[in-house]
C-alpha cells in the first residue's frame, strides 16, 4: 500500500485530488435562520433537533470568530459558503449498497476505501461521508449482532433520539467556540456510535469524509458513547479535491467513556493542503473533545495530521472520573505553506486521573506549527499525574516552530512533567544515511518516521502503514 | 581497485586538495597520516562523494568505476564505505532497521533481490557475537546514547555487514580506550581479505599498533609527500612531522 501511494503522488503530488462528477443538489451560498430550518426539514427532523439547531445558531450570531492562533488567513466570508451539498441519487437513502450510486462507489474505490464488504479491509466497518451527507455503512448487520450501533448521525436522530437528546452536545456544548455553535447550527452528517455495556466492539470502525462540491463547506458531527466496561477503535480519514479556492471545515467530535469504558480514536487527516504559494486548501477548524466520565474510564486522540491549509484543533479530555485516563497522541506535519495551531487540553478533575501527551510537530517549506497545550490540574483531582512530551522538527530554513505549554495546577498534591524539544533534520544525517546506501529522500523519511515512531505505534496496524506513507508524500519535495 | 590521479578540490573556494595521486591494490590496507587539518578527512568525503567539495581536475576509479560521475549513494551501492569520525545519531530508528534498510538500498540500486529477514538477522547476530556486542544493541536507535567506543564498534558493525571493497575509516581511534580500540581493530582484521582494501585515516601510530598496513602516506598540505612502508610511521612517531618537512 505504502508503495501505491507513493508511486502515485509522486507524479501528481496530492492523489486525492480529482473531482467526481455526480448530480449534486446545493443549496445556495448564504447563512440564517432560513438555512438552518432548510438543512433541518430537508432531513426530516424532529422538533428538538431544529431546536438544537436554532439555538445553536442565535449563539453562533453573538459570538466572533477567535483570533488568539498564531494563524494568518484571509477573513472568511460566512455568506459566501453552502452549507448543503448531497448527491441527488441519496434523495431517497439507498436501503443497500447496491443501491448507492456506482460513480459514488468509484470514488471511494479510489480513495482506497472498498464499501463493498467482501472487498472491505477485513474487520473494518466503514461509514462513508461524501460532502453532506453519508453514503454507505459498511457491517451493519455484524454489528447489530453484538448490539453495537453505528450509523450516520442523521439517521440516529431518528432511531435513537433518547440517546442523541442525552448526549449530543454534553461534551462540546452549544455555546463552547464559534466553531462548534457553528457546526451545531448547519451540520449535517456524520457518525454515531454507541457500545453497550460490557461489550467489546468486533470490529475496528471507520468513517471516511471526502468534501466534493464546490465552495462547500463540511460541517460533521460525530457522537461516540462508550457505556461500562466497553472497548472500541475508531479511526476517521479525510480527502478533499484539488481546488483554488478555500473550503471550510468545522467538525464536532464528542466522546463519552463511562466507568472502565476505553475509546480509543485515531485520525488520518489528509484534507488538501494548498498549493506551495498557499493557494486553495481546506480551512479546518475543528472541536474534538471527550469525557472519562465514570471511574477507570480511558480516552486515546491519535492523530496524523498532513493535510488543510489552516489546521485549528485541540483534542481534549476531561478526566472527570477517578483514576481515568487521557492520552493524546499527535504527529502533524506542515509543508508548502500550511499552517497549524493543534495541541490539547487535559483537565484533571477527578482523584488519581493520568494524563500523557506526545506531539511531534514537523515543518518543512514555508510550513508554520503552533503546539498549543493545556494541562489543567482542579483542586480535588488529588494524585494527579500529567506528563508532556513535545517535540519539533525542522527541515530547511523557511519554516518555522513554536510551542505554547499552559499548565494550570490546583492541587499540591499533582505531578506534572513537561519535556520539549526542537531539532532540525541536519545536513550531515542526510550525508550519514547516503553513504550508507539511502537516495535523500529516502535517508529524510527514514529520519521522519523515527522521529514519529513513539506516535506511529499507538495507531491501529493497517492504519499505521497508510499513516507512514503519507507523511512520506506530504515531505515530498521538502528537501533539496 | 581505487586509483586517484591528479585530484584537486575546494570547499568554498579555498583549495584543499592539491593535485593528488594515490593507488590501492586489492587487499591492501594503507594509512594516510599527517597533521591536523591538512584535509586528510576532505579526501575520504570527496571519495565518498560529499557535494559540498568541488572537484576541479582529476579522476577518481573504484574497480574501473569513474566515481566522479557517481552519486553519494550509488558510489555506496558499487561497493565503498566510509566510516565517520562522528557518526551521527538518528533518534527512533533501531540499528537493525537501519541496517536493513540501507542493505536493502543498495541491494536494490544494484538490481539484486532483497534479504529475507531470516537471512539478514542471522548474519547480524553473528557479526555482533564475533564484535562482542550486546544483543540489545540492536534494538537501540542508530548511534544515540552511544558512548564514544559504541559509535566505532557500530561503524564497524554495519562495515561487516555492508562488506564494502573499499572501505575508508576516519580517524576511526580517536576517543577510544585502549580496549574500545583493540575491538576495533580487530574487527578491521578480521575483515581483511584479498578482495577488500582499506585507507585509514589517522593522526598517530597508536591504531597501527594493531591493525598493520601494508602502505604508509604522509599527506600535508593536500598532498601525499611521501609514501612508505609500516616503518614510516615509527619515524614518524619517533621525529615528527618537522622532519618530513611538514609542519605540524
Amino acid at each position: 500500500m505504502s508503495e501505491a501511494i507513493h508511486e502515485q503522488v509522486a507524479k501528481q503530488d496530492y492523489a486525492y485530488g480529482f473531482v467526481t462528477d455526480i448530480d449534486t443538489e446545493i443549496i445556495p451560498p448564504g447563512l440564517s435562520e432560513e438555512t438552518v430550518q432548510w438543512i433541518s426539514a430537508k432531513k426530516k427532523e424532529p422538533e428538538w433537533m431544529l431546536e438544537f439547531r436554532l439555538k445553536s445558531f442565535e449563539a453562533w450570531k453573538k459570538m466572533s470568530e477567535p483570533n488568539w492562533a498564531e494563524l494568518d488567513y484571509p477573513k472568511i466570508d460566512y455568506q459566501a459558503i453552502s452549507y448543503y451539498a448531497a448527491p441527488k441519487s441519496l434523495d431517497e437513502r439507498p436501503k443497500s449498497l447496491d443501491e448507492v450510486d456506482p460513480e459514488l462507489l468509484e470514488t471511494y474505490e479510489k480513495l482506497g476505501i472498498p464499501l463493498h464488504e467482501r472487498a472491505a479491509l477485513a474487520g473494518v466497518a466503514v461509514d462513508a461521508v461524501f460532502d453532506s451527507v453519508s453514503v454507505a455503512t459498511t457491517f451493519k448487520d455484524e454489528l447489530k449482532k453484538a448490539g453495537v450501533i453505528f450509523m450516520p448521525i442523521s439517521e440516529a436522530v431518528h432511531e435513537h433520539p433518547e440517546l442523541l437528546k442525552k448526549y449530543l452536545g454534553s461534551v462540546v456544548p452549544r455555546t463552547d467556540n464559534y466553531f462548534s455553535a457553528l457546526n451545531g447550527a448547519v451540520f449535517s452528517d456524520g457518525s454515531f456510535v454507541y457500545i453497550p455495556k460490557g461489550t467489546r466492539c468486533p470490529m475496528e470502525l471507520s468513517t471516511y469524509f471526502r468534501i466534493n462540491a464546490l465552495n462547500t463547506g463540511q460541517f460533521e458531527r460525530t457522537l461516540i458513547v462508550a457505556d461500562e466496561g466497553s472497548y472500541v477503535s475508531y479511526l476517521e480519514g479525510c480527502t478533499a479535491p484539488m481546488r483554488d479556492e478555500n473550503q471550510l471545515h468545522a467538525a464536532v467530535v464528542e466522546l463519552v467513556a463511562m466507568e472502565d469504558a476505553e475509546i480509543k480514536y485515531s485520525t488520518v487527516q489528509n484534507w488538501y493542503p494548498g498549493d506551495d504559494n498557499g493557494r486553495g486548501g481546506i480551512y479546518n477548524f475543528v472541536t474534538k473533545r471527550g469525557i472519562c466520565a465514570g471511574a477507570r474510564a480511558k480516552i486515546s486522540w491519535t492523530q496524523v495530521e498532513t493535510g488543510s491549509a489552516i489546521t485549528w484543533k485541540y483534542p481534549s479530555v476531561i478526566l472527570k472520573g477517578d483514576d481515568s485516563v487521557g492520552e493524546f497522541y499527535s504527529v502533524a506535519v506542515t509543508s508548502k505553506a500550511q499552517q497549524a495551531d493543534t495541541g490539547t487540553k487535559m483537565m484533571h478533575i477527578g482523584k488519581n486521573t493520568k494524563s500523557t501527551i506526545i506531539s511531534k510537530g514537523i515543518s518543512a517549506q514555508k510550513g508554520r506549527q503552533n503546539y498549543r497545550g493545556l494541562v489543567k490540574v482542579l483542586p480535588k483531582a488529588d494524585g494527579a499525574r500529567s506528563f508532556t512530551q513535545c517535540d519539533s522538527l525542522l527541515i530547511g530554513q523557511k519554516c518555522n516552530a513554536y510551542t505554547f505549554p499552559y499548565i494550570e495546577v490546583e492541587n499540591p498534591s499533582a505531578q506534572v512533567e513537561h519535556e520539549a524539544s526542537t531539532s532540525s533534520v541536519e545536513e550531515e544525517q542526510i550525508l550519514y544515511c547516503r553513504q550508507r546506501g539511502l537516495k535523500e529522500e529516502d535517508a529524510v523519511n527514514l529520519i521522519v518516521n523515527g522521529f514519529c515512531k513513539d506516535v506511529f505505534r499507538q495507531l491501529p496496524m493497517e492504519f499505521a502503514v497508510e499513516a507512514q506513507a503519507l507523511l512520506n508524500v506530504s515531505l515530498e519535495g521538502a528537501v533539496g | 581497485m581505487l586509483t586517484i590521479d591528479n585530484l584537486s578540490a575546494s570547499v568554498e573556494g579555498n583549495p584543499i586538495l592539491k593535485s593528488l595521486s594515490l593507488t590501492v591494490g586489492a587487499g591492501e590496507v594503507h594509512a594516510i597520516m599527517g597533521p591536523n587539518g591538512a584535509g586528510k578527512s576532505t579526501l575520504g568525503k570527496v571519495i565518498a562523494g560529499h557535494e559540498e567539495y568541488d572537484v576541479s581536475s582529476g579522476s577518481i576509479h573504484l574497480s574501473g568505476e569513474d566515481l566522479l560521475e557517481l552519486d553519494i549513494e550509488e558510489r555506496a551501492s558499487k561497493g565503498l564505505f566510509l566510516g565517520f569520525q562522528y557518526p551521527v545519531e538518528i533518534p527512533g530508528v533501531q540499528n537493525h532497521y537501519f541496517l536493513r534498510t540501507v542493505m536493502n538500498a543498495q541491494r536494490k540500486t544494484r538490481g539484486e533481490d532483497e534479504l529475507s529477514a531470516g537471512d539478514f538477522l542471522k548474519s547480524l547476530n553473528e557479526e555482533m557475537k564475533a564484535l562482542n556486542m550486546d544483543a540489545d544493541f540492536k534494538k537501540r536507535a542508530v548511534n544515540v546514547g552511544f558512548s564514544g567506543g559504541e559509535k566505532k564498534r557500530n561503524e564497524i558493525l554495519q562495515l561487516s555487514m555492508l562488506k564494502p571493497s573499499l572501505a575508508i575509516l576516519d580517524e576511526t581511534d580517536s576517543g577510544l580506550d585502549i580496549d574500545a580500540l583493540k575491538v576495533v581493530a580487530e574487527g578491521v582484521n578480521r575483515l581483511r581479505s584479498p578482495e577488500r582494501s582499506f585507507i585509514l585515516i589517522t593522526h598517530y601510530q597508536r591504531l597501527l599498533d594493531y591493525i598493520k598496513p601494508d602502505v604508509v602516506h604522509i599527506f600535508a598540505d593536500g598532498s601525499i609527500v611521501k609514501s612508505g612502508g609500516p616503518e614510516l610511521a615509527l619515524q614518524l612517531e619517533e621525529q615528527g612531522y618537522a622532519s618530513f618537512g611538514v609542519k605540524a
